[in-house]
């Protein structure tokens, strides 16, 4: 996972990105390098600065992993 | 199973491009010539697009073109390929960019939030295309500008003849080698029924020459470009039948030094998402001043 910190993703474009299909808002932990959906339950990957926002590369949330919204 | 509107096998599109991208450099030409055609056209236009995004970046093609173009301050370049975003992210341009990886049928924008949506010869893989230009649409802001080209009906014509005529003729039957595209009217249509305004499409061949058919065929895989038709038969093409199709192409478009003729058919689209400063037709009925005046006489002549 240190990999994913050699190059940040630009602020901007985390403002303007929402969740595939739902559109729902998504949280940046920049310590996993992962965009999280919290009410979709998913979290999708950002390798070496670059979000992929591709359901089927998307890692499902553990219970009890997901926040409030 | 799949359902009648899915024609592209999404997952082989996205490895043909994967494969494609560590050696782009020598097969961009045609993505590069088109990016080129493309940004040329907001010359004719004065608004200023500060943030765009470009839709299927492949290799950065757009960015490196576009210059000052269009008052673009930061690029947005997404792909559907993460090889291909990678590379497209270290691509040397004027304005800042920031890349990410997403499937042109889902576009994980905020709706209402981009001035301008560039997109070069990508749109031509994509199955549900007017859902596709639905999602543009809202995730442009009001007057913000769609500018796309992809390939469209009559590209590669004389491939796709010369191997439909040789399946047929050796193995009896026709399978779907290379990609159905849409023409000109299509899009006309898709853009107006995704709620565009001020839809207009133009189409215009380049045509390409190569030393061989095989050439152009490696030319295909080089751009991530070869078929990605679900339903393409499994397993390989008969061995003899291609060879068959290629000495066809070789003999039927072949010139004085043994070159054949590609033909690739760019369809270009320009749109905008509606908003109420932009020119209305006038009501049925509303207009003031007999039409005999301007042509003088007995008006002009109906045949």
């Amino acid at each position: 996972m240190t990999e994913g910190s050699s190059r940040p993703t630009d602020p901007k474009l985390l403002e303007l990105l929402v969740a595939p299909g739902s559109h729902n808002t998504l949280r940046y932990d920049a310590e996993a390098q992962e965009l999280i959906d919290d009410r979709g339950g998913l979290a999708f990957p950002i390798r070496d600065g670059i979000p992929i926002m591709l359901i089927d590369e998307a890692r499902a949330l553990d219970e009890g992993e997901a926040r409030k919204v | 199973m799949t359902d009648s509107m899915t024609v592209f096998d999404r997952q082989v599109v996205r490895r043909h491009r994967d494969r494609a991208a560590p050696g782009l450099d020598g097969f961009d030409f045609l993505f590069s010539e088109s990016a080129e055609r493309l940004v040329d056209r907001l010359d004719d236009i004065t608004r200023r697009f500060p943030l765009t995004l470009d839709l299927g970046c492949h290799g950065g093609e757009v960015a490196r073109v576009l210059g000052n173009r269009g008052g673009v301050e930061t690029l947005l370049q997404c792909d559907l390929s993460l090889a291909m975003a990678t590379r497209a992210s270290g691509a040397k341009a004027r304005m800042s960019t920031a890349t990410f990886c997403a499937d042109e049928e889902w576009l994980p924008l905020r709706p209402g939030s981009l001035d301008m949506v560039l997109s070069n010869l990508s749109l031509h893989w994509v199955n549900d295309l007017p859902g596709a230009l639905t999602q543009i649409r809202r995730a442009l802001m009001p007057d913000g500008l769609f500018l796309a080209c992809m390939f469209g009906a009559q590209t590669l014509h004389e491939l796709r003849d010369c191997l439909a005529e040789t399946e047929i003729e050796r193995e009896g039957g026709l399978s779907p080698r290379t990609s159905p595209f849409a023409d000109v009217r299509d899009a006309g249509n898709l853009l107006t029924r995704a709620g565009f305004a001020l839809p207009t499409v133009d189409s215009e061949p380049i045509t390409v020459m190569y030393s061989s058919p095989l050439k152009l065929l490696a030319d295909l895989r080089g751009m991530g470009e070869t078929n990605a038709v679900l339903e393409r038969r499994k397993g390989l093409t008969r061995r003899e039948t291609l060879t068959r199709a290629l000495a066809l192409y070789q003999e039927r478009f072949g010139d004085a030094e043994g070159r054949v003729p590609a033909t690739f058919n760019i369809v270009t689209m320009t749109a905008w998402a509606p908003d109420a400063s932009q020119p209305q037709p006038a009501p049925r009925g509303s207009g003031q001043v007999n039409l005999t005046q301007v042509f003088g006489g007995d008006g002009p002549e109906l045949s």
